[in-house]
């Protein structure tokens, strides 16, 4: 009965306590929603690549090489020659390895060559693999494989020409060797998304003018001789390598980063990415405290709520002294009330958590290759829902022991 | 019961904060079933000696006995479930809760006191037959205690005071907010009620024109004394 008329009271209250189990609800949303795109993101994050054992490149940082590697963020300062990387898969312990050559771009987006064999052994997802869904995989030398990300922003089908620009952010094309957009790849939430695939060939192919990465003057190479030629690269920015078998991994890094032609660096994908989301976790991390901020903003909302309805409430505390009520009852009334509106709040939260994932789930998609599950909450998102009652039952306390001590100082006599 | 219902002897109470006030009582008794008004001036201390009675406050010195119980000894918890068992309270107004109907306002001293609660079999019939012997409406008890007029109000906060038959009604100016036909009214069947169930009536009013009715009146100067220390 005591339970019923405390729900009732709320009832009489319902714009305040609505407004106040709003403000629990949203911050509630905002917190759950921070996490569910910081453990998406670094899902999606780790998700990037998968299958590969060992990226190589020139020696330079883990991280580095990750990032320009896979990520196409900043730039290899050195290669790997075409020796090392042919040394390197003659080994017995190779299974397959794939070359990557960086350095071109097409509008904003990078130009990787490589062969193949890259649609074959890139993975990402837990092993998922690329799929062409418009389209074939490059067959002429002068064909190209474009990102959903490229096609979709450029607005590029299957047959139309792009001309690739020399360099990053550069005004100088290959304009005499226009490619043909021979297939496209169906949406991964991965940086192929924004990457233009061509064959390592063809890398070699449009540089044949070019000395010293400016063009030659004069120099104009017919597109049939060009195809005549020998187009073997001479060096390349980095391999994805896979093993025969997972224990042979780490004396293969060992054996390429001591290999004695050329210095060298052979890093395992997962523990790179873990660096790096080590970086850049922390901002994610600050995110998520953040949000904790403002559930704890909300709920100092309830509680300044209960203490500015305890004055009009005095009138009811003193009836329920009258009728028998001890002043821990009515203390009790109290912490129980918060913590009815915190448990509607944080539920309404999780509801309001579910139908923003509906709305945003194929908008972050699209936007930026994110993908958040929508699955049945998990044991984390109940916990944040014990916490926030737990803590609205906390915080109460210091209203509701004023209200203790009101209750025992008036008693049952209260002029109105 | 032989004793009386309540027993009030020697008591002084000093108000906290307020040096040189103190209320003192050296003697009132009211006797099972009798009804006593107790006359007095706001400011005569009329509050107080209600709050010595219901045991939410305690005096400095002296005894409270109510149905043979000294409250004075009992703790903090056990004084406000002995009041609940014993003692029906009706209010000058605002006795309801606004927000609740008015069948739980009227079962609500029922929840603090078990013994009230087994002496009524069927409390929400009880609750029916009170009201309609309180000359309330028709389903009245389903209506919110804010949807009746004061008169009524006041006759729901009787009903709440006599449900589960606890010896001794104290009443604070019940009928200060009603015209003098309400309160003739609402006195008739308060009467009626208290002296169906052999109830004890202690009422504190300003109004001596209400004596009539009231086995004995008592100047509340005759019993009680407010000292002011010399300013």
């Amino acid at each position: 009965m005591i339970f019923r008329l405390a729900i009732a009271s709320l009832f009489a209250r319902a714009l305040t306590v609505g407004m106040t189990v709003l403000a629990i609800a949203l911050s509630v949303a905002l917190f759950l929603g921070v996490e569910k795109v910081r453990t998406g993101a670094k899902a999606s994050f780790a998700d990037t690549i998968s299958g590969t054992s060992l990226i190589v490149g020139a020696r330079s940082g883990s991280v580095q090489l990750l990032l320009y590697s896979i990520f196409r963020i900043g730039n290899a300062t050195n290669n790997l020659t075409w020796q090392s990387y042919q040394d390197i898969a003659a080994r017995p312990d190779v299974d397959w390895i794939v070359p990557i050559s960086l350095g071109d771009s097409h509008r904003q987006f990078r130009v990787m060559g490589t062969t193949k064999a890259f649609f074959e052994h890139y993975k990402y997802r837990q092993g998922r693999s690329l799929a062409v869904s418009q389209g074939a995989v490059m067959d002429d030398l002068f064909d190209t494989v474009i990102g959903a990300d490229v096609a979709a922003t450029l607005g590029y089908k299957v047959g139309d020409p792009i001309v690739v620009a020399h360099g990053l952010a550069s005004f100088t094309e290959h304009k005499d060797q226009p490619f043909r957009v021979s297939g496209i790849l169906g949406k991964t939430g991965t940086p192929v998304d924004r990457t233009v695939i061509v064959s390592l060939k063809a890398i070699e192919a449009i540089h044949v003018d070019w000395k010293s990465g400016a063009k030659a003057p004069g120099r104009a190479t017919p597109t049939d001789a060009i195809r005549q030629m020998d187009l073997t690269p001479k060096a390349v920015t980095a391999a994805l390598v896979g093993v025969k078998s997972p224990l042979q991994t780490f004396a293969l890094q060992r054996a390429i980063n001591e290999y004695p032609e050329e210095p060298l660096l052979a890093i395992l994908p997962g523990v790179a990415l873990q660096e790096l989301w080590a970086i850049v976790g922390i901002a994610e991390t600050a995110l998520l405290a953040v949000s904790a901020m403002v559930v704890v903003t909300a709920l100092i909302g309830m509680m300044a709520t209960i203490f500015s309805s305890l004055n009009e409430r005095r009138r009811e505390m003193a009836i329920f002294r009258a009728m028998g009520a001890r002043p821990f009852t009515i203390l009790g009334m109290l912490v129980f009330e918060a913590m009815v509106m915190a448990t509607v709040g944080a539920v309404l939260g999780l509801a309001l958590l579910y139908i923003g994932l509906m709305i945003a789930q194929p908008i972050l998609d699209s936007a930026f290759g994110l993908w958040l599950p929508i699955e049945a909450p998990t044991l984390r998102e109940f916990w944040v829902i014990i916490g926030v009652i737990c803590a609205g039952a906390i915080v109460s306390l210091v209203p509701a022991i004023r209200a203790y001590r009101m209750s025992v100082a008036d008693g049952m006599v209260v002029k109105t | 019961m032989a004793g009386p219902v309540l027993d009030i002897s020697d008591v002084a109470y000093r108000w906290r904060g307020q040096a040189g006030f103190s209320l003192t009582v050296p003697h009132l008794s009211v006797a099972k079933g009798e009804s006593v008004l107790l006359l007095g001036e706001s400011g005569s201390g009329k509050s107080t000696l209600l709050s010595l009675i219901c045991g939410t406050i305690l005096p400095d010195q002296g005894k409270v006995t109510i149905a043979g119980t000294e409250i004075t000894s009992l703790s903090g918890g056990a004084r406000d479930k002995f009041r609940a068992e014993q003692i029906g309270v009706i209010f000058q107004q605002f006795n309801l809760l606004p927000f609740a109907s008015v069948r739980d306002n009227i079962l609500l001293p029922l929840r603090f006191a078990p013994i009230r609660r087994n002496r009524v079999a069927d409390a929400a019939t009880e609750a029916e037959k009170l009201c309609s012997a309180l000359g309330l409406p028709d389903h009245a008890v389903e209506a919110k205690a804010t949807a009746l007029s004061v008169g009524q109000q006041q006759r729901v906060a009787v009903a709440r005071a006599l449900i589960g038959q606890p010896p001794l009604i104290i009443a604070d100016e019940p009928t200060s907010a009603l015209d003098a036909n309400s309160q003739a009214a609402f006195l008739d069947l308060l009467f009626a009620q208290i002296t169906a169930h052999e109830t004890s009536l202690l009422m504190v009013s300003h109004d001596p024109r209400l004596g009539e009715r009231f086995d004995r009146v008592i100047q509340i100067e005759d019993i009680a004394q407010i000292e002011r220390a010399a300013t």
